[in-house]
């Protein structure tokens, strides 16, 4: 085997107004390597690949390839030198069909020799079905995944970067991906593979680099690691999972949903069909799903930000919602934490304590005869930061000058000080770093134990069966009924966010597993 | 009989209509672009006299119909720097460039006001030119008439069937995946700003050196932005900007003969229909939400900040 | 040597309003420059245009008296600004409001009240507001674009006002000139200082300002307009309802820019005439934009966007400079504003 490596870093390093997203990383890949690049959100994993791929430019550093030292100054630079990307956020264009996006993705040199015929090659050889002239809109998750996949192998790579590829897979098709990867590693390509999921690494890779806050933490091999040991490398100590009693006596329902439909009113929305479920005092229900399938208008349609639909499809504490908007329903008792924290759950250009205002006015009493009541929000704000460990320099402090977690700390806190008795939230925890995932999941916990109704949305199935009672997925916009989390297996879950077994909840299939 | 009424109108809806369609197209490729360039107007007017004072100077329309192109394109630098390099918000931006153009082109205008041009020659075909009625329609016009015939071709085969153009829409339809995949976001942009200054300086242009031969103060009188709405009304097709354009041509022109023949309307209330025409187009196509937002450039009005 | 720009952590809050000022000193460079190419002294020239209009009390009160329409339209734009709603249209709904005032007025003819002010005053404000209705309801029903809206309806507006001037509302003895009467004594703007044009029209700007301020931000739907303006998710997420915000926004807009409408008419010139703004309703985006969307800021940018009109008046005068100078100083103002605002987020950095 050829011993020169094919990627070498040296003392990388790379800082940003905030943060110091890396700081003297080395790193050799060798053909036919698969190498995880392994950390926690914020460790600098993206923010290297990105200095490889030359979508950024490292401040110092060098980067040798194949023996040579080279200056990758652009994605172009990279590519003609063979290595190939797929983003954790697809770069691909919705309203164009798949042939349009594989063209854009490469050089013109290698759409004149014949870009058809090498599409269906690759993908018969390595088991990545496309077809070119749908439109990228129409597709799954997973087959917009091969799109980038095609589009990198096109180029006869010699090392993939893949940042994030399972995050928004069903464990059926990353195990299919796995097959892909291992048959490119067999004909000598190099693979650097991204994650923060530790038993994929282990399963997968040949080789893991463990970074933290944009240090190398170490370098092994992660066969002979437990996923313990690695997930202690990458944190830096050793994470306790949330408590929780374990609770069968549920209360009244708080939250029903009967019948409910809705057309997506977005482009390329999801629309919502016959959805019906219970959310009892005391119960955490999540809904599990690959990302595109309705969630969002589901979420949406909970928080009375889009209406339209009949009143009676949407019963809190007994009374009809389904066509009162998200104040009304807060008085009611019901709070939300959407899935977008900037723009969304709060206003990035504004202060703490504004955005403390803008969803806690009405349940904390923050105005009077329509005038702001300046010192109450101050005093609310400064509430949620001091007891729910929001670091911060003080609630003037714009919102987008707070970390991830500490923001989704805030926004949490802001909900919950209201003392709610129905909690809706959705990826509470993604893109947060590890300690206030933590704390905000076992914030989740207590709520329920007091009482309250909590829905989860989320994609991420190892945090729903952290913390969930019950569990059901939504496919296609349509939710399989809801199953205690003792009666499902993970494996049962994956199938049923591919849309396998059961198409829709009438038809009670599921009940047969 | 029919000749004699049709075709003199038809004449007039062509030079009515060949301003908005080098403006619209131009708009089209900046939008598809992802860029909004509401600076349309004051480019238009500052091409208009760009034009003329050449024209005054050189005696050569040909020229000053290039130096209408390079004035606009010079104007629309000015808004390709601010909101690409400096990240100035679009909106405000464009209303500064017409804001303004109008004024500049009212202090180079100054001293030409009231002064004559050759107006742009009338082509002539032999033979063809002779065909009764058709023959002046489509054999005798000026070149910039064919011209714009040939921009709508042009812009339509670029934007469908070359790289480029693919990856012109693509900037425009998510502006961050097209910088990771490699393209330069800012130059492509930058291109279509200018290409569609020149072409709004080409529609300006063509006001003051065909239309009316003459350097009026405001004398676009809210052309560009009739073309900025006709890029709406054609779902930001270029075929269906041109057709727009001649509808709107012939609004213009059955005002103006309405007038000739006396009817007894104000004069004003028969000048604000093309205004008036263009709200209820734009009622009319908004109202269905939905295509808009397919057919919109997804990134258009946004800024691109390539530090991530 | 090679500028970079480099994002700031946080936006620099000083940045804001050192931005206008730098903008200010760019754009005075920039016209010694272009008095240059006209072929005058620079110096001479800004000393026309800038200091002798305002060496006297007359050309205080004059300043004032511009600078009273400039504020009161460039309040409501620049609310409507912070909503993302942009009108632009404030030229067409000034002249109908100055129709309606001015209209009223007329109907009330040698009427001796001291009613008829204030109810000119409601009538303008009035017609302003519902010009903007039409783009407010063509938004919120049919979701179109206010700014094409607003704008074909200024120039609508125009014609309506050229119609009713050759028309209904000329002088019957008049000589067939496009006037209409002047305006009895009870129609006349009380002055604030005799002998020169100054009017209370100008505290009513002031008071209007005072006004904004409040609402913006001390209440609760001044708050939801920043928020829609900012982040229209959040806004949505927090239960705010956004057409109804359009239709508040275009309302104030429109209303202010029908107040100066009627202020104009009743004011300095006295009667309707053909010609009632010298483009106040698009001068004050500029005015709004400097004064940063922030009621005060925008009282100091209407007076000094107001000295570019008598500059270039009086430019013309001593000089015989073109009077559209005035035009090409306030559009570089803009530019040069937009260009200084990429201090707030980013510094530059040489290398």
């Amino acid at each position: 085997m050829d011993l020169t490596p094919r990627l070498e870093l040296i003392g990388i390093t790379k800082r940003y107004p905030r943060v110091q997203a890396n700081n003297n990383i080395n790193l050799k890949v060798m053909p036919g390597e698969i190498h995880a690049l392994l950390g926690e959100n914020g460790a600098g994993k993206s923010t290297l690949v990105k200095c490889i791929y030359g979508v950024q430019k490292a401040d110092s550093g060098t980067l040798i390839w194949e023996g040579k030292k080279t200056q990758v100054t652009s994605p172009n630079v990279a590519r003609r030198l063979g290595i190939g990307m797929v983003f954790q956020h697809f770069s691909l264009f919705d309203a164009m069909t798949v042939e349009e996006n594989i063209v854009l993705g490469v050089s013109s040199k290698v759409v004149k020799a014949g870009i058809k015929e090498r599409i269906i090659e690759i993908s018969s050889r390595y088991g990545l079905p496309l077809e070119p002239q749908r439109y990228v809109h129409t597709l799954s998750v997973g087959e917009r995944q091969r799109i980038e996949v095609v589009r990198c192998l096109l180029q006869n790579p010699s090392l993939l970067i893949m940042d994030e590829p399972t995050s928004v897979l069903t464990p059926q098709e990353v195990e299919s991906l796995f097959k892909t990867l291992n048959r490119l590693s067999n004909d000598g390509v190099s693979i650097l593979y991204i994650s923060h999921k530790l038993q994929e690494i282990k399963e997968l890779c040949h080789t893991a680099t463990i970074l933290r806050m944009g240090n190398l933490v170490d370098t092994c091999n992660p066969k002979n690691e437990t996923p313990r040991s690695l997930a202690e490398k990458m944190m830096g100590r050793s994470l306790e999972k949330p408590t929780r009693k374990k609770n069968s006596q549920f209360g009244k329902p708080q939250i029903l949903l009967k019948d409910l439909s809705y057309r997506a009113k977005q482009s390329y929305g999801t629309d919502l069909k016959n959805i019906s479920l219970e959310v009892r005092g005391g119960e955490i229900l999540g809904v599990a799903g690959v990302a595109g399938n309705g969630q969002r208008e589901l979420m949406n349609v909970l928080s009375g930000e889009e209406l339209g639909n009949k009143a009676e499809s949407i019963v809190i504490s007994g009374k009809n919602v389904g066509n009162i908007g998200p104040n009304d329903r807060r008085s009611l008792g019901m709070v939300f934490v959407p899935e977008e924290r900037l723009g969304h759950g709060a206003v990035p250009q504004m202060g703490l304590s504004e955005n403390a205002f803008l969803s806690g006015f009405t349940r904390m009493k923050l105005a009077n005869n329509g005038f702001l009541r300046k010192l109450k929000t101050d005093k609310y704000a400064s509430n949620i930061v001091t007891n729910y460990d929001v670091k911060t320099s003080g609630i003037r402090s714009l919102a987008s000058s707070l970390s991830g977690g500490n923001l989704q700390k805030f926004i949490f806190g802001r909900e919950i000080i209201q003392n709610p008795n129905i909690v809706i939230a959705m990826q509470p925890t993604w893109g947060v770093d590890a300690g206030s995932a933590a704390y905000i999941r076992q914030s989740l916990i207590n709520l329920a134990e007091q009482g309250a109704a909590v829905l989860v949305i989320s994609q991420d199935l190892e945090e729903l069966f952290e913390i969930v009672d019950t569990i059901c997925v939504i496919y296609e916009g349509r939710l399989s009924s809801p199953k205690q989390l003792e009666d499902i297996t993970l494996e049962e879950v994956g199938m049923l966010m591919g849309g396998v077994i059961v198409n829709s909840q009438e038809d009670n299939l599921l009940n047969g597993i | 009989m029919i000749i004699e009424f049709v075709i003199p109108a038809l004449l007039t809806i062509i030079t009515a209509s060949t301003p908005l369609v080098f403006a619209a197209i131009g708009e089209i490729v900046v939008e598809k672009s992802g860029v909004l360039n509401l600076g349309v107007e004051g480019m238009m007017i500052v091409g208009a006299v760009g034009a003329f004072a050449v024209t005054v100077k050189t005696g050569n329309p040909y020229i000053g119909v290039i130096a209408g192109a390079f004035s606009g394109l010079l104007l629309s630098f000015i808004f390709g720097f601010l909101t690409l390099y400096l990240y100035s918000n679009q909106v405000a931006t464009g209303l500064a460039l017409t804001i303004f153009g109008v004024g500049l082109s009212a202090l180079l205008g100054h001293e030409f006001v009231g002064q004559t041009i050759n107006s742009l020659p009338k082509l002539n075909t032999p033979f063809f030119s002779d065909i009764r009625g058709l023959g002046p329609l489509v054999f005798e016009q000026d070149f910039m008439v064919y011209l714009s015939v040939f921009m709508a071709i042009l812009v339509t085969w670029f934007l469908m069937r070359t790289r480029w153009g693919l990856a012109l829409r693509a900037v425009g339809e998510n502006h961050d995946a097209a910088h990771s995949i490699g393209f330069s976001v800012t130059l492509i942009r930058l291109f279509a700003i200018l290409f569609g200054g020149a072409m709004a300086g080409l529609g300006g242009a063509y006001l003051s050196l065909a239309h009316t031969p003459l350097w009026v103060e405001n004398m676009s009188a809210g052309r560009g932005w009739i073309a900025l709405a006709l890029v709406v009304f054609a779902s930001w097709r270029p075929w269906r900007a041109f057709f727009g354009a001649y509808l709107f041509g012939g609004i213009t022109i059955i005002q103006l003969h309405a007038q000739g023949f006396g009817v007894d309307v104000p004069s004003q209330v028969l000048s604000m229909l093309p205004y008036l025409v263009t709200i209820i187009v734009l009622v009319m196509i908004s109202r269905d939400d939905f295509r808009i937002r397919i057919s919109a450039p997804a990134c258009l009005g946004k800024s691109f900040h390539p530090h991530g | 040597m090679v500028f970079k720009l480099e994002p700031r952590a946080v936006p620099s809050r000083v940045m804001i309003y050192q931005s206008p000022i730098i903008a200010v000193l760019l754009t005075l460079l920039a016209g010694m420059v272009m008095f240059r190419l006209l072929g005058t002294d620079p110096l001479q020239a800004l000393d026309a245009f800038f200091i002798e209009p305002i060496s006297t009390l007359d050309g205080i009160a004059e300043l004032l008296v511009k600078a009273a329409p400039l504020i009161l339209i460039a309040i409501g734009l620049s609310i409507g600004f912070q909503a993302n709603v942009w009108n632009i249209g404030a030229e067409g709904q000034l002249t109908i409001g100055a129709l309606f005032g001015g209209g009223l007025a007329l109907a009330f003819y040698e009427f001796e009240t001291p009613f008829l002010i204030p109810a000119m005053l409601i009538a303008g404000t009035f017609g302003g507001m519902i010009w903007a209705a039409i783009p407010a309801l063509l938004k919120t029903r049919f979701n179109t674009n206010e700014i094409l809206t607003s704008l074909m309806l200024t120039y609508v507006g125009l014609l309506i006002l050229s119609y009713l001037i050759h028309g209904p509302l000329r002088d019957p003895d008049g000589f067939n000139f496009p006037e209409s009467r002047l305006f009895h004594d009870s129609a006349l703007m009380p002055l604030l200082i005799e002998g020169t044009r100054l009017h209370i029209g100008f505290l009513i700007a002031l008071g209007v300002a005072i006004f904004a301020w409040l609402f913006i931000f001390k209440h609760v739907v001044g708050f939801q307009i920043r928020v829609v303006g900012l982040a229209p998710a959040a806004a949505s997420f927090a239960g705010f309802k956004q057409k109804r915000l359009i239709w508040f926004a275009l309302m104030i807009s429109g209303g202010t820019a029908g107040l100066a409408g009627v202020i104009e008419v009743a004011g300095p010139i006295g009667q309707i005439v053909p010609v009632i703004s010298p483009g106040y309703g698009f001068t004050a985006i500029i005015v709004a934009f400097l004064g940063r969307l922030h009621p005060i800021g925008v009282i100091f940018s209407g007076i000094l966007m107001a000295l570019t009109y008598l500059g270039g008046d009086s430019a013309q005068i001593t000089m015989n400079l073109p009077s559209a100078v005035t035009g090409v100083f306030q559009g570089m103002l803009l530019f040069f504003l937009l260009a200084s605002d990429v201090l707030i987020r980013y510094r530059v950095k040489i290398n």
